[in-house]
């Protein structure tokens, strides 16, 4: 593990029975950046990230949280890291602000709950109880809870999950905070938007496997089928392309798509197209977003039978 | 390692919960009020001793003492019944449901040596709490008899004592049941309910992401029930008096058992609930074993009243011996039982505290 890696995991992996949740991953999270594990629903996003935690313990492979075992010296790392669980619940009559000053309390932080309450847009609600705050408001309060001790590190778990665009965007704005502290932040999620927009690294993750990773430009560049062009016009025209230039030409319901492997071909395709003398409109260009690629990815592996959670 | 600072605020914020939810301060408030009036006004029935009849077949000296004895206790009255009587049929054409039969040969049997056992046969509603006082009272002042007759003691000398000496009433028994099952109860339900929510709402997860250690969490909660305990016995303790004039020593001897047994209890709750998989099978599991211990150990109704088999039972039940405890320091004043009493009780409690910290897992495997 180098110097500037906060979190290293090697060929991790964790069974529940039969099933492998966890089926020997590997990644480096660096130190101050903000990580995301994207994938869907049981693709074993939470029992890494509790596995990273020192919540759960591992079957095998090797992982290390700023320097630490997390399982076997959970109590020292958890001075040192905010943790918001998935579906984050507490007691049901704290407010924030009390629950603010019991975290400290327990971890003997001097800390202002209100300023740690504004940090994360909460400060409205700061007397409300637990059990009367919305979706929103107990994750921001999670989040609150989680900054108690001033961690180097931040373990999100789907903070998102279930609240309307607006708390959402909230979150986002606190997460971007957590950065621009310098806290590195592990962040899960299903929304691909929420990984583009906060991530510096992204890793996809489907059966406990991680089956693409890197900054979401990478991965777009590394599996997006890349630039296309399209025009509407007749499968004559496709044919005229594809005869008179060396690109990859594909025909489908009136529209006649043209890969564009460099910029030129853009200009070879389109004096093909006027060469042809053929009727043609609604030019369009596109590239696949990481959405595509996600939803592509994860759709092969399960037409292809890997749905079955990972057989050994 | 433990840190009084963690558990005091664990405490702040769990006694705010508590009492913000308001479910708890009924338990603790209203409901042992309830529970003294309710059982007293069924039970205390207008006041005055409950009549028994007696059938005398003996007519030797021994008999004579043992009716006097009897009669000495104001809580039961005692009403002859002629010997050429059919005792049974006179007790039901007299709507009676409490009888004593002493049998012919009595004196005589208990005077010989060796002695011939003597059978006394009580009639009784096993379901009626009376019967209980006068069972009580019987075997007690038998019993008295039995040591005298063993220490070779002269039977005339007999001289009443220990219960046979004062007069108990129903509701004075009820007062350390009723704290017993206050003892019981409260801490039970609650930690079954707490630790199993808990579990599942993994805010025990999120509590060992804090320094907090599990059995500071322990503690908070026992300090706190502690306390409930305090106020629904001092609740308990003035309605029983103020409403039924309820008789009993107070000393300084009860708190050992207001300290023991909200320790016993909120680690069984605690055992209980993180065990079980939902807080709907804790809660199932919790009442299996609440509501027979509840009923079994004297709570409403003294232990001596049950059957012998049911008796055995009880002994191995922990609230037995809080409300015994309780009953030897506020009823009998007799400390040296209750020494014994305590002394089960912070064995079973050492054991429930042990098993509830370890078994209690924050984390998963
Ligand atoms: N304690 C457990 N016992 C048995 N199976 C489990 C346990 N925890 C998780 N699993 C299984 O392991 C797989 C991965 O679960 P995990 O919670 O890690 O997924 P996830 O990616 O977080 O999903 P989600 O997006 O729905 O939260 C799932 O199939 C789940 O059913
Ligand atoms: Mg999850």
């Amino acid at each position: 593990m180098s110097d500037s890696s906060a979190i290293s995991v090697d060929s991790l992996a964790k069974s529940y029975g039969s099933l492998h949740a966890v089926d020997g991953i590997s990644f480096n999270v660096q130190k101050g950046e903000v990580f995301s594990l994207l994938g869907p629903n049981g693709a074993g996003k939470t029992t890494t990230i509790e596995i990273l935690e020192g919540l759960r313990n591992k079957d095998g492979g090797k992982v290390s949280v700023l320097g630490l075992d997390p399982w076997s010296n959970g109590y020292e790392l958890h001075k040192r890291i905010g943790v918001i669980p998935q579906g984050f619940k507490f007691f049901d009559y704290p407010t924030p602000r009390e629950a603010v000053e019991y975290y400290a309390a327990l971890f003997g932080a001097k800390v202002d709950a209100d300023e740690i309450l504004k940090d994360v847009l909460l400060d409205e609600a700061a007397s409300t109880y637990f059990l009367h705050l919305s979706g929103g408001q107990r994750q921001k309060m999670g989040m609150a809870l989680s900054l108690v001790n001033d961690p180097e590190l931040v373990f999100l778990d789907e903070p998102t999950t279930g609240l309307d665009p607006q708390a959402r965007r909230a979150v986002w704005d606190v997460i971007r905070g957590l950065k621009k502290e310098g806290r590195g932040v592990l962040l899960t999620t299903h929304y691909l938007e929420e990984a583009e927009e906060l991530a510096d690294t992204v890793a996809i993750m489907n059966h406990g496997k991680i089956i693409a990773s890197g900054t979401p430009e990478e991965i777009i560049a590394k599996y997006g089928s890349g630039e296309r062009m399209s025009v509407r016009g007749s499968s004559a025209l496709a044919g005229y392309v594809r005869a008179n230039t060396k690109l990859k030409v594909d025909y489908e319901s009136g529209r006649v798509t043209v890969l564009l492997a460099r910029k030129e071909d853009a200009l070879a395709a389109l004096e093909a197209i006027s060469q042809s003398g053929m009727e043609w409109s609604e030019l369009t260009t596109m590239r696949d977003s990481l959405e595509d690629i996600f939803v592509r990815m994860v759709g092969e592996e399960s037409e292809n039978g890997i749905s079955t959670g990972g057989k050994a | 390692m433990l840190s009084i600072r963690r558990t005091l605020a664990d405490l702040s914020v769990f006694g705010k919960g508590y009492v913000r939810s308001r479910e708890g301060l009924f338990f603790t408030l209203v409901f042992p009020i309830i529970l003294i009036v309710l059982f007293g006004a069924i039970f205390s029935g207008g006041g005055g001793a409950t009549t028994v009849y007696v059938q005398n077949l003996d007519n030797g000296p021994v008999s004579t003492q043992f009716i006097a004895a009897l009669n000495s206790t104001t809580a039961i009255t005692l009403v002859p019944v002629p010997a050429s009587d059919n005792f049974s049929q006179y007790l039901s054409s007299h709507s009676a449901s409490e009888g004593i039969l002493i049998p012919a040969g009595f004196s005589v049997d208990y005077s010989s040596d060796p002695p011939v056992p003597v059978n006394v046969t009580l009639y009784g509603n096993p379901a009626s709490s009376t019967s209980g006082i006068v069972e009580g009272i019987t075997a007690s002042v038998l019993n008295s008899f039995n040591l005298h007759r063993a220490n070779g003691t002269a039977v005339l000398s007999f001289q009443a004592q220990s219960i046979a000496s004062k007069s108990y009433k129903y509701i004075d028994f009820l007062v350390p049941g009723l704290i017993g099952f206050a003892v019981l109860t409260s801490p039970m339900f609650a930690l079954v309910n707490v630790s199993s929510t808990y579990k599942r709402d993994k805010i025990f997860k999120a509590l060992s992401l804090t320094p907090l250690t599990k059995t500071e969490w322990l503690l908070s909660k026992i300090l706190w029930y502690v306390f409930m305990t305090l106020i629904s016995f001092v609740l308990m303790v003035v309605a029983g008096v103020a409403l039924f004039g309820a008789q009993f020593t107070l000393s300084l001897g009860v708190l050992p058992f207001l300290l023991v047994g909200p320790l016993m209890f909120v680690s069984l709750g605690m055992l209980v609930g993180t065990a079980s998989n939902s807080p709907e099978s804790a809660a199932v599991v919790g009442n299996l074993v609440t509501f027979p211990m509840m009923f079994l150990s004297g709570t409403f109704f003294p232990v001596q009243s049950m059957p012998a088999y049911l008796q055995s039972i009880a002994r191995v039940l922990p609230l037995y011996y809080v409300i015994q405890g309780l009953t030897n320091v506020m009823i009998y004043t007799n400390l040296g039982s209750a020494l014994f009493d305590l002394a089960v009780m912070l064995v079973v409690s050492a054991v429930f505290f042990g098993l509830a910290v370890r078994f209690f897992e924050w984390r998963e495997r």
